[in-house]
C-alpha cells in the first residue's frame, strides 16, 4: 500500500515536462538535479521491479520440460494457461472469494467508520485502534494464529461448543475452509479499509451536516444520503485494493495449507498454482506465464471496475 | 496477499543471487574471512579449502565440529537451509539461476532422480564411490544409485516398524497384531472397548508413508533409470497399491482409523496423548516421538515389526532416509565428494549421528555393530528396538525407484486419497485417476511412457 503515494509524485514529475521549454542551460542543469533526486528510487524500481518483470516475461516465452530442456515457443504458454483447467478453476475460486469477501470487508469497514465518525469520546479512539490492530499483525503471523484458533485440538471452538453440549464444526474441512479463509481476510483487512473510509469522512465539511439537520435529516439519513455519496471515491479505491488483493489471494491459503493439505490443494488459487509450479515442480517458464496471465486478468478486472465507477471515483 | 507474485519471484531470484554469490561460488578457494561469516559452525582450520554443506540433521553441529577437527586439508562450512521441501525449494531455485547451490547437500533418496534429471548432481563413481559401496546397507545404496551411476552417499534409513501403546492394548485386551488382518481385528476390538482411542492414523498427506505401505503389497509405482532419462514407466494403480488402499478405505469407512493430516501440531499432539494406539513409524520415528510435547505421562511405548500381508513371506519397507549428494555447482567436486563420503563415513561421525540425531545409520560398520543392536531405549522401557524391529526391517529392504517428479506425484496422491476419504470416489478409482494424471503430466513433460 506504500504505492498509494506514487501517483502524486509522478503527477508532479509530469507537470514539469509539458512546459514548452526553451533549452536554456539553467533549465537543463535543474533537470539534471531532478534525475539525481529520482535516481535512488529509479534504481531500486528498475532493479527489483522492472528487470525481474522483463526477465519473467522472457522466461514465459520459453518452455522447459523435465525431459527435453529449453525451447522458444512464443505465446504457447499463454494459450496453455488460458485453457488450463487448474488455472481457470483457481480463477473461479478467487472470483467466488471476491463475491463474498469484498462486500464483507466493505460492510464491516463502512459501518465501523460511520459509527466511529459519529462518536466523539475516548471510546472512539480506542475502538479505532482496536479495529485497526489486526492489520498491524503480519499476514503470515495472522494466518498461523488463525490456524491454531481453527485447530480442533488447540482452538477454543471445541471448548465453547462443549458448553452447549454440541460438537464443534471442523473449520479446516473441505466444506468449511472457504468461510474460514473469508473470516481471516476480513479480520485482517477490514480495519485498514475502515481507516481509509474514516479519513475520508473526517474530510467532509461539518457545515453540511448542520445544514442537513436544519432540513430535518435524521442521523441515518445523514449517513446514507450525505456521507456515503460524498466518500464514494474512497469506497471505489477500497474496492480496487480488495479486488486486486483477492485476485492475488496467496498468503492465507498457503499458510493454512500447512494444517489442511487435503482441503487446500496446491492449485487452490492462481498465485498458489504459479508458486507450486515454479518452486515445487521446477516449471519456471510456465509459472511465469501463469503469473503474467493472472496479471492480465487483474488488469482487465481493475480496468473495467474503474471504468464502471469512473463517475464515483472522480476519474471523469 | 498484497505483494505481487511476479515481483516476489524476481526479488527472490535476485536476492538468492546476491546472498549466495559469496558463499557458493568461491567455496573451494582459499577460505577467506568473509566466507566464515556465512557458516553456522566455526571453521577450525582457516587455511584449508572449504566445502559448503546444507543439512538439517539434528545434532549436526557436533558432527561438523568433529569432522573439522579431524581434517586439516578440508573444512566444512555448514548451513541449515531448511528441512525437506524447504531446502529443496532453495536448491531448485539455485539450479535454475545457475549459482547459489552448496557443494554438498542433504537430499532424501526419494528426490534424487528429481535433481539428477536436471543435471544438478554429480555422478560420484569417478570419485571413488564404488570403493565404499561395501560400507553401506544394500537397499540404501540401491536408493542412492541409478543404473551404474551413484548420485549420493547414503546416511540414514527409515525401515518401518510399528510403535504401539502397550497400556492401551492391555486395557482393551489386544494382542500385538502381526498381520494386517489381525491389525483390523484389533482396531475393531479397540473401538468396541470404548477407550476413545483409534487404532492409528491414515493421513491423506502421508506421501512417502502411503507409498511405503503400498510397496509392502508389491506395488512398484515407477520404473526409471537415469541412463535413459526420457523414459518412465508409471504403474501407481497396480494391484499392490489397490489392495492396500482398499484395505485402508475399509478401516476409514468403519471409523477404525483417523484421517488427520500428518506433521501438523494437532497430529504431533495426538501421536503422544493416547489418541492413536499405534504409530506406524520409520526408524527415525522414536526420535521424533521423544521430541514431542504434551505426552501422556503414563504412556507405555513398545516397538514391534510392521504387520504383514503374508506372515510367511514378510516384506520390509522403508519410509524416508537421506543421503549426501555433490552438486554440479561445486567448484572442487573431488573435494566435495570426499566430504560427502567422509562426514558420516566413519564410526565416530556415524555414532554421533546415532546418539545426537537419533539417525538409523546406513553405514554398515555402525549398523552391524553389537553396540547399535543392543542399544536400550529408555523411551521404550529399555527395549532394544533396533534388534527387535528395525535391523530386520532394514536387512529385508531391497530399495525402491522414485520418479523424477516425485513431489508432483506425492501432491497428486494426497489429492486422490483425500477425495477417497471424503467419499467422492473409491480406492480403485482414486488410484486410476492418479495414474491418469501422472501419465498426462509425464507426457506433457516430454517423457516417453514405457
Amino acid at each position: 500500500m506504500a504505492t498509494t503515494t506514487a501517483p502524486t509524485s509522478s503527477h508532479r514529475a509530469e507537470a514539469h515536462q509539458p512546459v514548452k521549454h526553451r533549452p536554456d542551460r539553467n533549465y537543463r542543469r535543474r533537470q539534471r538535479w531532478g534525475w539525481l533526486f529520482v535516481a535512488p528510487f529509479a534504481l531500486i524500481f528498475l532493479t527489483f521491479l522492472v528487470l525481474p518483470l522483463v526477465f519473467a516475461f522472457r522466461m514465459s516465452l520459453f518452455t522447459s520440460t523435465l525431459a527435453t530442456g529449453d525451447r522458444f515457443v512464443g505465446f504457447a504458454n499463454y494459450a496453455k494457461a488460458f485453457t488450463d483447467p487448474l488455472f481457470l478453476d483457481g480463477l473461479l475460486t478467487v472470483a467466488k472469494f471476491g463475491l463474498i469477501m469484498i462486500p464483507a470487508q466493505m460492510i464491516v469497514a463502512l459501518i465501523a467508520a460511520l459509527v466511529l465518525d459519529n462518536l466523539a469520546t475516548w471510546a472512539s479512539k480506542f475502538s479505532r485502534l482496536m479495529i485497526f490492530i489486526p492489520y498491524a499483525v503480519p499476514v503470515v503471523i495472522g494466518a498461523l494464529m488463525w490456524g491454531f484458533l481453527y485447530s480442533p485440538r488447540f482452538g477454543p471452538a471445541s471448548t465453547v461448543f462443549a458448553l452447549f453440549g454440541a460438537e464443534a464444526p471442523n473449520f479446516l474441512a473441505q466444506d468449511s475452509i472457504f468461510g474460514s479463509l473469508v473470516n481471516i481476510v476480513t479480520w485482517q483487512w477490514a480495519g485498514y479499509y475502515m481507516i481509509i473510509i474514516y479519513a475520508a469522512l473526517r474530510g467532509i465539511d461539518p457545515g453540511i451536516y448542520e445544514a442537513a439537520v436544519l432540513d430535518g435529516a435524521s442521523d441515518r439519513q445523514i449517513a446514507t444520503r450525505i456521507k456515503v455519496p460524498m466518500i464514494s471515491s474512497s469506497l471505489v479505491m477500497v474496492v480496487i485494493f480488495a479486488l486486486i488483493g483477492t485476485l492475488q489471494f496467496f498468503t492465507e491459503p498457503q499458510v493454512l495449507r500447512g494444517v489442511a493439505q487435503g482441503a487446500i490443494p496446491t492449485d487452490y488459487t492462481p498465485n498458489m498454482y504459479a508458486f507450486s509450479l515454479a518452486f515445487s515442480y521446477s516449471q519456471f517458464n510456465y509459472a511465469s506465464a501463469i503469473s503474467f496471465a493472472l496479471g492480465i486478468v487483474v488488469f482487465v478486472f481493475s480496468f473495467f471496475f474503474l471504468f464502471l465507477t469512473r463517475k464515483q471515483s472522480g476519474l471523469k | 496477499m498484497k505483494a505481487t507474485f511476479l515481483a516476489s519471484v524476481g526479488i527472490v531470484a535476485a536476492t538468492a543471487v546476491a546472498l549466495t554469490g559469496c558463499s557458493g561460488g568461491e567455496s573451494g578457494g582459499g577460505g577467506g574471512g568473509s566466507e566464515a561469516a556465512s557458516c553456522t559452525n566455526t571453521v577450525v582450520n582457516a587455511e584449508a579449502p572449504q566445502v559448503t554443506v546444507w543439512a538439517w540433521y539434528p545434532g549436526f553441529d557436533q558432527v561438523v565440529d568433529t569432522f573439522n577437527n579431524a581434517n586439516d586439508d578440508v573444512q566444512i562450512c555448514w548451513t541449515n537451509a531448511g528441512q525437506g521441501n524447504d531446502e529443496y525449494t532453495k536448491f531448485s531455485t539455485s539450479i535454475e539461476s545457475g549459482s547459489g547451490a552448496p557443494d554438498v547437500i542433504q537430499l532424501e533418496s526419494e528426490v534424487l532422480s528429481s535433481f539428477t534429471i536436471r543435471d544438478a548432481l554429480v555422478d560420484l563413481t569417478e570419485f571413488g564411490a564404488n570403493d565404499v559401496e561395501g560400507d553401506y546397507a544394500e537397499g540404501a545404496w540401491e536408493d542412492a544409485s541409478s543404473g551404474d551411476a551413484v548420485y549420493a552417499i547414503p546416511v540414514d534409513g527409515g525401515p518401518m516398524g510399528m510403535l504401539y501403546r502397550q497400556d492401551i492394548f492391555d486395557a482393551a485386551g489386544i494382542e500385538v497384531p502381526t498381520t494386517w488382518e489381525e491389525f483390523e481385528a484389533a482396531a475393531q476390538t479397540l473401538k468396541a472397548s470404548g477407550d476413545g482411542a483409534v487404532m492409528a492414523d491414515f493421513p491423506t498427506n502421508g506421501r512417502a508413508f502411503n507409498q511405503a505401505l503400498f510397496a509392502q503389497a508389491g506395488s512398484v509405482p515407477f520404473e526409471y533409470d537415469s541412463a535413459n532419462p526420457q523414459e518412465i514407466g508409471i504403474n501407481v494403480n497396480d494391484d499392490g497399491a489397490k489392495k492396500v488402499l482398499e484395505y485402508w478405505e475399509g478401516l476409514v469407512k468403519d471409523g477404525l482409523v483417523a484421517t488427520d493430516d500428518a506433521f501438523t501440531a494437532d497430529y504431533n499432539t495426538k501421536l503422544v496423548d493416547g489418541s492413536y494406539a499405534v504409530y506406524l513409524a520409520a526408524a527415525w520415528g522414536p526420535g521424533y516421538l521423544q521430541g514431542l510435547s504434551d505426552a501422556d505421562p503414563t504412556a507405555v511405548w513398545r516397538a514391534a515389526p510392521l504387520p504383514q500381508w503374508d506372515a510367511a513371506n514378510p516384506v520390509q519397507v522403508n519410509w524416508g532416509g537421506s543421503t549426501f549428494a555433490v552438486t554440479e555447482q561445486a567448484s572442487d567436486k573431488e573435494l566435495a565428494a570426499k566430504v560427502a563420503m567422509g562426514i558420516f563415513g566413519n564410526e565416530e561421525g556415524m555414532n554421533l549421528g546415532v546418539d545426537a540425531g537419533a539417525l538409523f545409520p546406513s553405514y554398515a560398520p555402525v549398523l552391524e555393530s553389537d553396540e547399535f543392536a543392543t542399544k536400550e531405549y529408555e523411551f521404550f522401557g529399555g527395549q532394544q528396538i533396533n534388534r527387535d524391529v528395525f535391523l530386520d526391517a532394514a536387512a529385508g529392504y531391497e530399495g525402491a525407484t522414485f520418479s523424477p517428479f516425485q513431489n508432483y506425484a506425492y501432491d497428486q496422491l494426497t489429492v486422490q486419497i483425500y477425495a477417497m476419504v471424503q467419499g467422492e470416489k473409491d480406492a480403485s478409482q482414486a488410484l486410476d485417476d492418479l495414474q491418469a494424471s501422472l501419465e498426462q503430466y509425464a507426457t506433457e513433460q516430454g517423457f516417453t511412457l514405457t
